[in-house]
């Protein structure tokens, strides 16, 4: 069944010194995403009120927000107001060719077209190459596994091995590192994932977005519902195409879930990302609700 | 044919001994029978007519112009410590144009099909999607800028310069080792060692009837400026700054062809279009020649790390209020694993003729033999392995090689050399003589004079800290002087005087124990690096100036005693600074920047003026305090021609405060920054003074009605404070 959420964030960036000028880049605006989710509204309201503000689409077909900031401001609140049919999604895992076979799918496909899988498999700007990863995802594979299957069997590895801890890590903590404590938030859940996959040959990408507040009747409340939540994409052949799992909840991604943006790491889909001419840090909060206003059958 | 006369008059002159390139190889200079190549015989008839001692005057001459005006044989940090030198082979390699002309249509047609791949890669992307090259390869580039896909270049161009790295197989085939697309390097440098070969050569680069290389950059700044999508835009060169490579090239290139030099700080995008800030506020930028990686250049939308860029050009870009030579994202072309497939590229798409060799477009031939050229070491010539650096530029008239460029001769082969090997400069030759060419605009050219009010804010406050590191650092010198004269005419180690002194040199803070305090080191290393930052407004010889003065004070640090030996040196500091303020009064174009300099130079001599009087000259300063406060100041020489007397404590303020014929009194002195405020930029609104104008006269009526009885230690460092304010507000009006 289809479900329809109200989703509310609120971004608020302190700064310890005035900022001068700035630019500001959101990816907080969901997308309409055929057979996976429909925006019915959606608007993020800025203060102070920026100069220039103007949407565009991104190259992995984000909606990108641009913003500039002429005077000196303390602080910057971004509201997002939405409300999202979201469909089911996969409920199982679906049949894949062997890990081993989809490096020969990969080059049957001549595009460069934001969902083709090459882009997912080298090096991205967070995610260098990291042999550490190999060796473990090497020993945590079951033999001969089918692409599906992998993709479950590290998500759930990651879920035993690591643990959940919101203090652990900071938002440009090093996958690497927080792989080396085994603790951190989503990003590094979803970072780590991604890093093990592509080091097995599969696409993978990042994805962020919103979690269901609370659990449906009778479910678990889902770790990372408080704030902007990310989870992985990975590409599982020609066949089947993406299958979008959230690590930090060993699950595959579906009704709980509402997609803002995808890229090959957080540095493409950063919900804030921003310039400014200041002396000083900035500290950022963020509240988030998710609340399903209704079902609707199929 | 063999020339066994010729090969004899070689092994005579003083050189060529022992010049024996491997018989299964390439050699420039001989053929396979061991003759001289003909376009080579005249240069190598006078050059083994040159004896010994004159090659080596010679080679000096050359080195001697690199190390003065070396921009990118001699690289500094960013204090401007250290620098490297690049060796220089003296001895040029020698191309006849018939040669090159093949060797410049082959790079032309390669130009062009990277043109066609660039603009592919960020358009329709056929070539992946026909199969021609894999999707894998072009999406694992970190030089594939995603959010420039889609975004095609306002001048209908992604690539406007470029450089390729070529060398000629055994077979006496050419062939291309790497490509430079993204911000090529190493123009400057071109230039650099041509002039040095020719002050090297310089008769026989007269007779030689050598290519020369002006008009190809004339042409190359011309289209630029042509380039401007911006009515009245700028066009500049935009450098990773003095922390980044080639930084002194950049300011090179931006003085030789005229254009400004930009570091990300001094460019914002408001509106959709880029400006420069500068002191007269902000300015449309239509056209910059990039000597920045392209991920650096846009940390909102690139290298998110990149602190050199400018956030928002990416959408200046994409709004095509901009031009960038070359496109962001043009580094994709230079991935050695694209090579391979440029040759089936250019086949299908009826590019070079068929009978280029296929060798052309493989990047395999990197490890390939290549051809070997004389590489001057130690007083004889030797075969090296040739590199050549060669640029193209795209003008009104299409792609242009220019004629020369320069070659990296490796000395691995040869134990003897330095392991980095050399560089020296080409000769395009021409059977007849060649025009004669300068970079001077000729009748019909669009000559773009810089104009008034775009002095950057970046490099306007350099300017201004740099005229008053300068200056305190001659009031540390005069100040130390004064202490070990002192020190060395009495014998003394300590009396009131000299313990007011060190009392005052606390305060500056210069540590009075040390002979050369390293707090006036730090003041001349400050004085260095603003100078580094505005490279390309100061002249060489000030640059120069200032990096000797700071060697020598560093120099002088390690060995000094006190006392004579101490006031001696300090002497010779002066001597230095007195050349360096020569320099730039001599030389500099007094315009915006100068007057920066000018005030930062006279703002801090009124304050130190001020200071030194507030503590020397009060009633209860020690005896000989006076007489100090007017060595220090340079009037000890007026005073007594005019007084003829000891120093009496109203006539010596007097001179030092209110008179108007000397150039160091405090009158004076803000005098003269009012008159160069008022020339500054929005001095004046509608009649009415701008705060730094009412702050300056302000200081100055203060002062002015006063009389030497009543300019007591308290108005002194009243004035001090008010000098302060005035150094803010004008920060605050300009260089922020």
């Amino acid at each position: 069944m289809a479900v329809l959420y109200d989703i509310a964030l609120k971004v608020r960036q302190h700064y310890a010194a005035f900022a001068a000028a700035s630019r500001q880049t959101l990816r907080l605006l969901p997308p309409t995403l055929a057979g996976e989710q429909q925006v019915v509204a959606a608007a993020v309201d800025v203060l102070p009120q920026p100069a220039e503000r103007g949407d565009r689409q991104d190259f992995f077909g984000n909606i990108a927000t641009d913003l500039v900031f002429g005077g000196a401001h303390e602080a910057i609140v971004y509201a997002l107001t939405a409300r999202v049919r979201r469909e089911p999604g996969r409920m199982t895992l679906p049949e894949a060719p062997p890990v081993a076979a989809l490096a020969q799918e990969v080059a049957t496909i001549h595009s460069l077209a934001p969902e083709a899988p090459h882009h997912f498999l080298g090096p991205s700007p967070r995610l260098p190459y990291m042999p550490e990863f190999t060796d473990y995802v090497h020993a945590i594979l079951p033999a001969g596994a089918h692409a599906a299957a992998a993709v479950e069997a590290v998500g759930q590895a990651l879920h035993r091995d690591m643990a959940f801890d919101a203090n652990a890590t900071e938002a440009d903590t090093p996958a690497l590192e927080a792989f080396h404590r085994r603790r951190g938030v989503c990003q590094d859940f979803t970072h780590i994932m991604i890093a093990c996959l592509r080091a097995l040959g599969i696409p993978a990408g990042y994805v962020s977005g919103f979690l269901r507040t609370t659990p449906p009747p009778g479910r678990p409340r889902l770790q990372g519902a408080d704030a902007m939540h990310a989870w992985v994409r990975a590409w599982c052949g020609r066949e089947v195409g993406w299958v979008d799992y959230d690590p930090t909840n060993a699950c595959l991604a579906g009704s709980g879930h509402v997609v803002v943006a995808r890229g090959r790491d957080y540095s493409d889909v950063a919900p804030v990302r921003g310039v400014l001419r200041s002396a000083g840090g900035q500290t950022s909060r963020h509240e988030v609700t998710m609340t399903p206003i209704g079902e609707e059958p199929l | 044919m063999p020339q066994p006369t010729r090969r004899q008059a070689l092994e005579q002159g003083p050189g060529f001994a022992g010049y024996h390139p491997r018989p299964d190889g390439f050699d420039e200079l001989l053929d396979g029978e061991g003759g001289v190549r003909p376009v080579w015989r005249p240069f190598a008839d006078a050059f083994a007519r040159l004896s010994e001692a004159d090659l080596t005057r010679r080679a000096a001459r050359g080195e001697q112009y690199l190390h003065d005006a070396g921009v990118f044989f001699r690289r500094h940090g960013a204090a401007g410590g250290g620098g490297r030198t690049w060796p220089f082979s003296p001895v040029p390699l020698i191309l006849h144009e018939r040669d090159w002309r093949d060797l410049a249509d082959g790079l032309v047609r390669r130009a062009e099909l990277l043109e066609a791949v660039a603009a592919d890669l960020y358009g329709e992307n056929r070539l992946v999607a026909e199969g021609l090259l894999p999707a894998g390869l072009v999406a694992a580039s970190s030089a594939w800028l995603r959010p420039l896909v889609g975004v095609l270049p306002v001048s209908g161009r992604h690539l406007h310069f470029l450089a390729f790295d070529v060398a000629r197989g055994p077979c006496g085939r050419w062939h291309v080792l790497r490509d430079h697309a993204d911000s090529p390097a190493g123009a400057g440098a071109a230039l650099e060692t041509r002039l040095a070969a020719q002050r090297v050569f310089q008769e026989l680069f007269q007779d030689s009837h050598v290519h020369r290389m002006a008009g190809f950059f004339r042409a190359f700044r011309d289209a630029l400026a042509a380039l401007n999508p911006v009515g009245g835009g700028r066009v500049g060169i935009l450098t990773a700054g003095p922390g980044g490579a080639n930084y002194f090239e950049h300011a090179y290139l931006a003085r030789y062809l005229g254009f400004m030099l930009f570091e990300g700080e001094d460019i914002a995008v408001e509106n959709g279009m880029a400006t420069v800030r500068t002191v007269a506020g902000p300015h449309p930028l239509g056209v910059v020649w990039r000597q920045l990686r392209a991920g650096q250049a846009d940390p909102l939308e690139l290298d998110e790390m990149s602190r050199a860029g400018v956030p928002g050009l990416v959408s200046a870009l994409r709004d095509g209020a901009l031009t960038a030579a070359n496109a962001l994202g043009s580094g994709v072309l230079e991935d050695p694993a694209l090579a391979p497939f440029l040759s089936r590229i250019a086949t299908v798409r009826g590019g070079p003729p068929p009978d280029t060799p296929e060798s052309w477009w493989a990047a395999a031939a990197r490890a390939a033999p290549r051809s070997t050229a004389p590489l001057w070491v130690q007083g004889a010539l030797r075969p090296a392995p040739a590199t050549l650096r060669l640029f193209l530029a795209r003008t009104a008239d299409g792609w242009q090689v220019m004629p020369g460029g320069y070659v990296r001769l490796d000395s691995k082969d040869h134990a003897a050399a330095q392991d980095r090997g050399a560089i020296a400069d080409i000769w395009v030759v021409s059977d007849g003589p060649v025009p004669v060419d300068t970079m001077a605009a000729g009748p019909s050219d669009t000559y773009i004079r810089p104009l008034p009010g775009t002095l950057p804010s970046r490099a306007a406050d350099n300017l201004f800290w740099l005229g008053r590191y300068v200056e305190r650092a001659e009031a540390a010198i005069r100040l130390l002087r004064a202490l070990h004269l002192r020190m060395a005419e009495t014998g003394v180690r300590d009396n009131p005087l000299l313990a007011s002194l060190r009392d005052y040199l606390r305060a500056l803070p210069l540590d009075p124990h040390e002979t050369v305090p390293q707090g006036l080191l730090d003041t001349l290393d400050a004085a260095l690096v603003c100078a580094s930052r505005v490279h390309d407004r100061f002249s060489i010889d000030g640059w120069t100036a200032l990096r000797n003065l700071n060697e020598a004070a560093e120099d002088k640090a390690r060995t000094a005693r006190a006392g004579d030996d101490t006031a001696r040196i300090m002497t010779g500091l002066l001597h230095r600074l007195a050349g360096l303020s020569g320099l730039v009064h001599e030389n500099m174009y007094r315009f915006t920047g100068w007057r920066f300099l000018i005030l930062g130079r006279e703002l801090e001599r009124a304050s130190g003026m001020a200071s030194a009087l507030a503590h020397f000259a009060d009633p209860a300063a020690p005896e000989g305090a006076l007489d100090l406060a007017m060595e220090v100041g340079d009037c000890s020489m007026t005073y007594q021609r005019r007084y003829s007397l000891g120093a009496q404590r109203n006539t010596a303020v007097d001179l030092m405060v209110f008179d108007s014929m000397n150039p160091r009194s405090i009158l004076f002195l803000l005098e003269r920054m009012r008159s160069l405020i008022t020339l500054l930029p929005g001095a004046e609104t509608h009649g009415v003074m701008s705060p730094l104008a009412r702050a300056v006269l302000r200081a100055h009526a203060a002062i002015a009605v006063e009389t030497p009885e009543t300019v007591d230690r308290a108005a002194l460092v009243a004035l001090g404070e008010r000098l302060d304010g005035i150094s803010n507000l004008l920060s605050a009006a300009y260089l922020t």
